[in-house]
């Protein structure tokens, strides 16, 4: 059992509680048996799913500063799971640090005497920095052998780079070293940054299929078995665009699209059952058959 | 100003086509000129380079005469291998302390006749071939090397990694190797002092979105121009380094870190957009069943039958141009993927290469600035030496006696570099004169006094 | 037919505010078309990015406001991370939608989704969605 507990405030967002439920539940249970305690914020509300980007954008910062504020209260720092809130948490905290005009403004509007002090992390750097991917892999009772892993990364932890990066934004190695920790085998392919469509699902049936297309065409090429990312929107892109582009692109192979955590809880040897695999798309246990048993 | 009468001695630091071209003015014209390199031997970035633009010279044709005149010179005191160090006292009297690394072969001795080389068992990767190419761990830069004697690199040699080797020093007709060998440092005097420094390629490690420099198959113009030069690494033949196959679709991309002031560097590097054209057609010349593409933003062709040059690059060798820049370049398969646009079609476009070659922005040579510190000179943010008056005193630097020629002092081709080098020269030789005139006036006043 | 071009129209009021609501200077655009040759989603656009750009500059506006791509930006900022200029094209993106949403109202009605949608898509998305392209 692990001893030395690292104790950190969390922030899952609004889509771990509904639609990403597997990402939550195999991201705590992952978590836990990696000595990391994560203490839910006990009350909070919705980061407003993207960062404003108009130059005048103090009342749409409220809602992330509000959460900014709860989380200072708990600590220094702050553990966000959703890729998304990460983004705009992270990016509202540095307006906050760097542009005294919107500060004032903003500790104006929803009172509170707020610097921008907090160091917003996402799970995965939290994961790689403070645990340490050496330990993870120390920890691991069931190594993914054998399985050829694409790992996928989304814009959020990249992009704007001088705001949100804590890799390089041209060629991450986070996840992809999280993946050998496990045992997996990552793949290298040239999309690992491309944009998945993110909300153009809901405008664009063409856009969201085609961008997806061209991501998991090209894990594919390069012999991925399966897709891990770390972006709840991502995953639910890239997973339920298959059916469409099944219809678009005769012969079309589907792939599984997992969140990192669940392949880390199965790494683990946690008990999978609650991770919610009856949200996905296309069903990953039989790749993950293919993994040796504990 | 000084005691003692001024020395009309010149000292130049940087022995490439700019450096040696004002020594021979200067050596030329009757007086002494001490020119230092840090490589062993002089020639500089000139001579790893094909063929020159407009007009197609084997640029080691016309180098050539030019680096054995300046090695057989009577004035002209070769200093290769080595540093300056330390730059004393001031305009008429510079005492300059020059650091000469180990060649671990006494030169003096050597005939230069190459069979430390020949013998020599360990092959490293060549910086002068850029990568492209292997030399022995005792090696020149090249065969036509001036001075023709080689260099020990004690990183690579087996006796100095702890293993037994010793084959130079068994070899050598003339017992010249000399593993004991130390450096030491020389000082020199001058009057004057000239900076050309050159340049150095801008690192494609930084370009992250054309892969960090760590694409086998994309490389940067001064290795295309290896592959192109006959003395090079591959005889002149085009090929792809992964695999040696002959690359039938090419892809050239211009301001590839240059005008970038977010990225990279903020300049245009004014030789690329000529260089570019000359690299399609000279690989249309080696490969007619290619196809070469070049990616630019504008075509930059103000120089004498420049832009002439660049419509026989279209016309001509049909070389396909894409107004745009490229903004993924990645491996697929064997090939290079590349994506990029073309404005004027308002076009993506995707090209699936053989070969990239990125045009990357020249910057100051090595070492560039921490001279200028040394000698009190000003340079610009990028690193490029500031003229005393941009306009008016283009070759002065702000100190008196010192002057500047080439790409230390911004991007520019050759003619550019070897006019300017001329300049500096000329500055030079009116300075020595103007001090001969006092001297002279000085001799008549005490004549008189007499 | 040609487009008419005079100190007036360079400088109109809906110029003005494009810069001012997205805090970026259009002339600093040199046209070299980096975002355009990156964009994920230009495939899909009646205008790729540097275009719209460009009209934005001669101030050809209408090109714009009445172009499907402001709303196929999915602010990836994939063109803002390798712009040589740091121009971030989502920026101006946001403002062109902010002005057509403020002159013409909602660009989609999210009641037309299907319930099964509703159900499945994250709602993140929604919420995206509904600040993006509702006014």
């Amino acid at each position: 059992m692990e001893t030395s507990q690292l104790r950190i405030p969390y922030f899952p967002g609004c889509t771990l509680n509904t639609t990403a439920k597997g990402f939550d539940t195999s991201l705590r249970a992952s978590a836990q048996a990696l000595g990391v305690e994560l203490v839910e914020l006990p009350e909070w509300n919705c980061c407003g799913a993207t960062f404003p980007l108009l130059a005048d954008n103090i009342l749409d910062l409220a809602g992330p500063a509000s959460v900014l504020v709860a989380a200072r209260e708990m600590g220094e720092r702050l553990a966000v799971a959703c890729t998304t809130c990460y983004n705009v948490l992270r990016r509202t905290n540095l307006a906050i640090q760097t542009d005294e005009d919107k500060r004032q403004k903003l500790n104006l509007f929803i009172e509170a005497q707020y610097e921008g002090d907090l160091q917003v992390l996402d799970f995965l750097q939290v994961l790689r920095d403070e645990v340490g991917f050496e330990k993870v892999a120390r920890t691991v009772k069931r190594p993914l052998t054998g399985l050829k892993a694409a790992a996928y990364y989304g814009c959020m932890v990249l992009r704007p780079a001088s705001e949100v990066a804590y890799d390089d934004p041209e060629n991450p190695r986070a996840l992809d070293d999280l993946l050998m920790a496990l045992g997996a085998e990552p793949i290298e392919y040239a999309h690992k940054g491309e944009c998945c469509g993110s909300y153009l699902a809901v405008v664009s049936a063409q856009a969201a299929a085609e961008m997806t297309y061209s991501i998991l065409s090209s894990a594919q090429k390069n012999g991925a078995q399966l897709i891990a990312t770390n972006c709840p929107l991502c995953q639910f892109n890239l997973d339920s665009q298959q059916a469409e582009i099944g219809r678009r692109h005769t012969g079309y192979q589907t792939i599984p699209v997992l969140y990192f955590s669940q392949l880390l809880g199965i790494a683990l040897g946690l008990d999978a059952d609650d991770f919610d695999w009856e949200k996905h798309s296309v069903d990953p246990r039989p790749v993950l058959e293919l993994v040796e048993p504990r | 100003m000084q005691d003692k009468e001024p020395i009309t001695r010149a000292l130049i630091i940087g022995a490439g086509i700019a450096g040696m071209q004002a020594a021979l003015d200067i050596a030329n014209s009757g007086y002494e000129v001490v020119l230092v390199d840090k490589l062993p031997s002089i020639g500089g970035r000139m001579a790893q380079l094909s063929e020159t633009f407009p007009t197609l010279d084997c640029a080691q044709c016309i180098l050539t005469p030019r680096t054995v005149e300046v090695g057989h010179h009577d004035r002209i005191k070769l200093v290769t291998y080595s540093e300056v160090e330390e730059v004393a006292g001031q305009v008429g009297d510079f005492r300059v302390r020059i650091r000469r690394h180990p060649a671990y072969v006494n030169w003096d001795a050597c005939t230069g006749c190459g069979l430390c080389q020949e013998k020599c068992p360990k092959r490293v990767v060549s910086d002068f071939e850029r990568g492209l190419g292997r030399r022995k761990a005792i090696y020149t830069l090249s065969p036509q090397a001036v001075p023709n004697r080689p260099v020990l690199d004690r990183e690579s040699c087996l006796h100095f990694q702890g293993d037994r080797c010793r084959v130079c020093e068994k070899v050598c007709p003339v017992g010249a190797i000399d593993l004991e060998q130390e450096g030491n440092t020389i000082e020199e005097r001058a009057g004057c002092i000239v900076m050309a420094t050159g340049y150095d390629l801008y690192s494609m490690d930084r370009l992250g979105e054309y892969g960090h420099g760590d694409l086998a198959n994309v490389i940067d113009g001064l290795a295309f121009e290896r592959m192109l030069s006959a003395s090079g690494p591959t005889a002149g033949k085009i090929l792809r380094p992964s695999d040696g196959a002959e690359p039938k679709e090419v892809v050239f991309v211009q301001c590839a870190g240059s005008r970038d002031p977010e990225l990279g560097v903020p300049y245009c590097s004014k030789i690329c957009c000529m260089s570019t054209a000359k690299h399609a057609m000279l690989y249309k010349h080696r490969v007619p069943d290619g196809q070469a593409y070049v990616f630019y933003i504008d075509v930059r062709s103000a120089g004498k039958h420049y832009e002439e040059f660049v419509v026989r690059t279209v016309e001509e060798n049909r070389t396909i141009y894409l107004r745009g820049k490229v903004s993924r370049v990645f491996e697929e398969g064997d090939k290079v993927a590349v994506w990029g646009v073309d404005t004027l079609s308002d076009r993506q476009v995707e090209i699936s290469a053989d070969l990239v070659v990125l045009a990357t922005p020249m910057i100051p040579g090595g070492g560039t600035v921490q001279l200028a510190k040394m000698l009190g000179l000003h340079a610009d943010e990028a690193g490029f030496l500031s003229e005393f008056d941009a306009s008016m005193q283009p070759v002065e630097t702000l100190r008196a006696g010192v002057f500047m020629a080439g790409a230390c002092v911004g991007p520019k081709d050759i003619p550019e570099t070897v006019a300017q080098a001329s300049g500096a020269a000329a500055k030079v030789l009116s300075t020595f004169a103007r001090w001969g005139k006092v001297a002279e006036g000085e001799a008549a006043a005490r004549a008189e006094d007499l | 037919m040609r487009a008419r071009m005079s100190a007036e129209t360079l400088t109109s009021e809906l110029t003005r505010r494009i810069e001012e609501i997205s805090g970026e200077n259009l002339l600093k655009c040199y046209q070299c078309g980096m975002c355009a040759a990156g964009c994920p989603a230009a495939f899909a656009m009646d205008m790729l990015p540097s275009q719209a750009i460009r009209f934005l500059q001669l101030g050809l506006v209408e090109e714009v406001l009445n172009s499907d791509t402001p709303w196929l930006c999915a602010a990836c900022q994939t063109c803002y991370a390798r712009c040589p200029k740091g121009l971030d094209l989502s920026r101006i993106m946001e403002a062109i939608r902010e002005i057509v949403l403020q002159e013409r109202g909602d660009y989609i009605d999210l009641g037309d989704l299907s319930p099964r949608d509703l159900a499945e898509i994250p709602q993140q998305a929604f919420i995206a969605c509904f600040r993006k392209y509702t006014a």
